[in-house]
């Protein structure tokens, strides 16, 4: 036997082999997008730099010893299921979990639509592995979670966005996409919305608009998937519908997660979809990893078991009511009277809008040298709209933290505009120029609060 | 040899300087050599004294490793190192610096106009502004003075995207240039001991500007190595050594250049030029058939012995 030690090996060391890899790549690995905020990300990572960047809820709230408990309890009495595979639907324990989660929402899916997934993100992806072929129609909002861009480019959908206001996507603009469309004999394969609180706008959309939607999707035979990872996280307002209870469940497939509410570490999301679509949809995830983590769903059956995951909720929802009050209190004080952002009701992120003239991947490398950090508002669209966006999370930082990181970027957004403000004088600034012809438009999220003050 | 590879810190390429120093480690380790990992951070000093490596290889770009000041530590630990010395460097990074030495010197660079923030803030600078124009005409490119990798690097077509772009590249430092845009070739002059590797043509995909992410991207860029001139190679090298001269650099250098209508125009020159995987040195390097080991190791030669670089 060859007794040398291992060496360690980091692939590719010559151009040419680059070559020869790059010869490989599949097709859709093209538009499989990088970017410059990777870079700058990875800047972030230091811990003097206040991150609002990150969708990270607040792990640190979850009691330990019931964590020790709970997998000691799994340890103890059902270390050798836990450790083993499972069902690729997932256990039937799981689903009677989710199905709690769904009621509390007012849905009651039929167990058999329900399959267990590694994380939302993988729901996202089985979904449009089912659905899209390469140039097939995608519709999502204005802006659109970002994490879904990489997965509509990666199956080479035909991404078409919808812009979004106060009330969540403008179903006018969405029914006069789907009229263009079909004037060129094509036809969506799936209408893709984060209803309530949006990612990243913090947006809601109406019970009006809701209800129009699914009218839509009925009518027109439209499959919407409803990804709705923080509908329980309302700190405010009243509760609606969510589109999944609306049409029940013919064509709404619906997204949920355990990140939000429980863990994202425990990578446990799921789908409910029509059994036709689910069909596939099984195939496609043993295709991609043969079944979710055993021993999570252990973890979360145990936890579920306990019953004090709704305070664990509630107990979330009044943290992060604070710290949302934190960030708008610190916006108000800080941001430039040009600005606007969204005061959303729930969830994780708040939508803020600068003077057109501030690019926000510029600034944010200015913001990172005075240590702090935000989302690019242009993550968010597949074309290069919002470049004067941002968006801001305040579930994974404290107040005062949120505070500081707002009054930082506060700063170097006051230095921009007092030097642009340098720069043009009493001249035409190109931005009024501009919105001469972009008037028509009706301005997204028009309600939200002027800021200033 | 016990060898220190310096890499990361807190400039905006530092994922690039980690891709870069990975990849060095590697190769050094395969030469053989005692390879130490130095992460630019507040215990290097401490780490350096302990450890006492023969020599450090600068696998940093931009500031903090680029710019002259792990240079001037090293010299002060009296640890040698890899590529030029704190003047060089504090020459390249400024971008207006090593064009006033280029012009000096004689090597072509497109005119350009730099301003820094006071003299818009204090001085009404603006006004000036309306010169550009006449002077250099549109489009024109508008940069940070000192940063890499096209980051806050804007096209201005017209005087109404001028403001705009000065703000995005303010972004980046507290000095801009303004550049008269030139239409041509990209290329780069790799430049190793004082002599030029060939000519690398970056020719990017679906007409994109070669910008941060069809630098950094498998695929997203072609490479002609060498690139096909047509007798104009000459006339390219000579500006690019031209350029290294008189930045006074030494060990290695990249010089990024337009082959324009009138001939190669220098843009700017890397003291510490990118090894990562789709990095331009390494091509060179390797069209004249020195693979990165060897040219790792050259590297590290040309520094013990610096009279000969």
């Amino acid at each position: 036997m060859d007794s040398r030690p291992p060496q360690r090996r980091r692939a590719h060391t010559r151009t040419r082999d680059l070559e020869r890899y790059a010869g490989l790549f599949a097709e859709r690995t093209r538009v499989m997008r990088s970017s410059a905020m990777r870079d700058l990300m990875a800047v972030t990572a230091r811990p003097e730099v206040i991150s609002l960047a990150g969708g990270l809820p607040d792990t640190s709230t979850f009691p330990p010893q019931t964590f020790a408990a709970q997998m000691t309890r799994i340890a103890q009495e059902s270390a050798a299921e836990a450790l083993q595979y499972g069902p690729t639907e997932g256990f039937k324990e799981t689903v009677d979990c989710i199905a709690q989660v769904m009621a509390a929402e007012g849905m009651l899916p039929d167990p058999e639509d329900v399959i267990v997934t590694t994380g939302g993100q993988q729901a996202i992806d089985l979904i449009c592995k089912t659905l899209i072929d390469p140039g097939d129609a995608v519709i999502c909002e204005a802006p659109t979670y970002p994490g879904a861009v990489p997965v509509f480019c990666s199956y080479q959908a035909d991404t078409i966005q919808i812009e979004c206001d106060d009330d969540g996507m403008r179903i006018d603009e969405l029914e006069a996409a789907l009229d263009r469309l079909d004037g060129e004999g094509r036809r969506p394969k799936l209408v893709y919305s984060v209803p309530s609180f949006q990612n990243p706008a913090g947006v809601t959309m109406s019970l009006e608009r809701r209800r129009r939607l699914v009218e839509l999707a009925q009518r027109r035979e439209l499959l919407v998937v409803e990804d709705n990872p923080y509908g329980l996280l309302r700190f405010g307002g009243e509760p609606l519908p969510p589109l999944y209870q609306l049409d029940g469940g013919d064509f709404v497939i619906y997204i949920g997660t355990f990140s939000k509410i429980l863990s994202p570490g425990i990578r446990l999301g799921w789908m409910v979809a029509p059994p036709p679509v689910m069909e596939k949809v099984v195939l496609g995830k043993q295709a991609s990893d043969l079944c979710t983590s055993t021993l999570t769903q252990y973890f979360v059956r145990e936890y579920f078991a306990e019953g004090r995951w709704r305070e664990y909720i509630a107990s979330l929802v009044e943290i992060y009511r604070g710290r949302r009050d934190a960030m708008v209190e610190a916006l108000r004080e800080h941001f430039p009277a040009e600005a606007t952002w969204t005061e959303p009701e729930g969830g994780l992120f708040i939508w803020a809008t600068l003077p057109e003239y501030i690019d926000t991947e510029d600034l944010l490398a200015k913001a990172l040298r005075a240590d702090v950090a935000f989302v690019p508002g242009r993550a968010a669209y597949i074309d290069e709209r919002g470049r004067s966006s941002m968006r801001l999370n305040f579930s994974g930082a404290g107040e005062d933290e949120i505070r500081e990181g707002i009054r930082r970027i506060g700063k170097v957004v006051a230095e921009q505009v007092d030097l642009y403000g340098a720069l043009t004088g009493d001249r035409p600034a190109p931005g009024e120029q501009r919105n001469e012809a972009a008037e028509e438009n009706v301005v997204p999220f028009r309600k939200a609060v002027e800021g200033g003050g | 040899m016990k060898v220190g590879v310096l890499k990361g810190g807190r400039s905006l390429e530092r994922g690039v300087s980690l891709r870069s120093g990975a990849r060095v480690e590697d190769a050094l380790e395969r030469l053989g050599h005692e390879v130490l990992a130095l992460e630019a951070e507040g215990t290097l000093v401490k780490r350096l004294d302990e450890e006492r490596p023969d020599i450090v290889f600068i696998a940093m770009h931009g500031r903090g490793g680029e710019d002259g000041t792990a240079q001037e530590l090293l010299e002060i630990l009296g640890i040698p190192f890899t590529g030029p010395g704190v003047a060089a460097c504090v020459r390249c990074i400024d971008k207006v610096l090593a064009k006033h030495e280029m012009r000096a010197a004689g090597v072509p660079t497109p005119d350009w106009f730099a301003f820094n923030e006071t003299a818009f803030r204090e001085l009404g600078a603006a006004e000036a502004l309306g010169a550009l124009e006449q002077r250099l005409g549109f489009p024109l490119v508008v940069k940070p003075s000192r940063g890499g990798s096209a980051l806050g690097v804007k096209f201005a077509g017209s005087w109404f995207e001028v403001p705009e772009a000065l703000v995005s590249a303010f972004s980046y430092d507290d000095r801009v240039l303004l550049e008269r845009f030139v239409e041509g070739r990209e290329l780069a002059v790799s430049v190793l001991g004082g002599e030029a590797l060939p000519v690398v043509e970056a020719i990017p995909a679906d007409g994109d500007r070669y910008d941060f992410e069809a630098r950094y991207e498998i695929g997203r860029t072609t490479f002609a190595c060498p690139a096909e001139l047509g007798g104009g190679e000459a006339a390219v090298t000579e500006a690019a050594l031209g350029a290294y001269r008189a930045l006074g650099c030494s060990g290695f250098a990249r010089v990024d250049l337009i082959l324009g209508e009138d001939g190669p125009q220098v843009l700017e020159v890397n003291a510490i030029p990118g090894l990562t995987d789709t990095s331009l040195l390494p091509q060179a390097a390797e069209a004249v058939g020195m693979s990165f080991e060897r040219l790792v190791e050259r590297i590290l030669d040309l520094a013990m012995k610096p009279a000969t670089a």
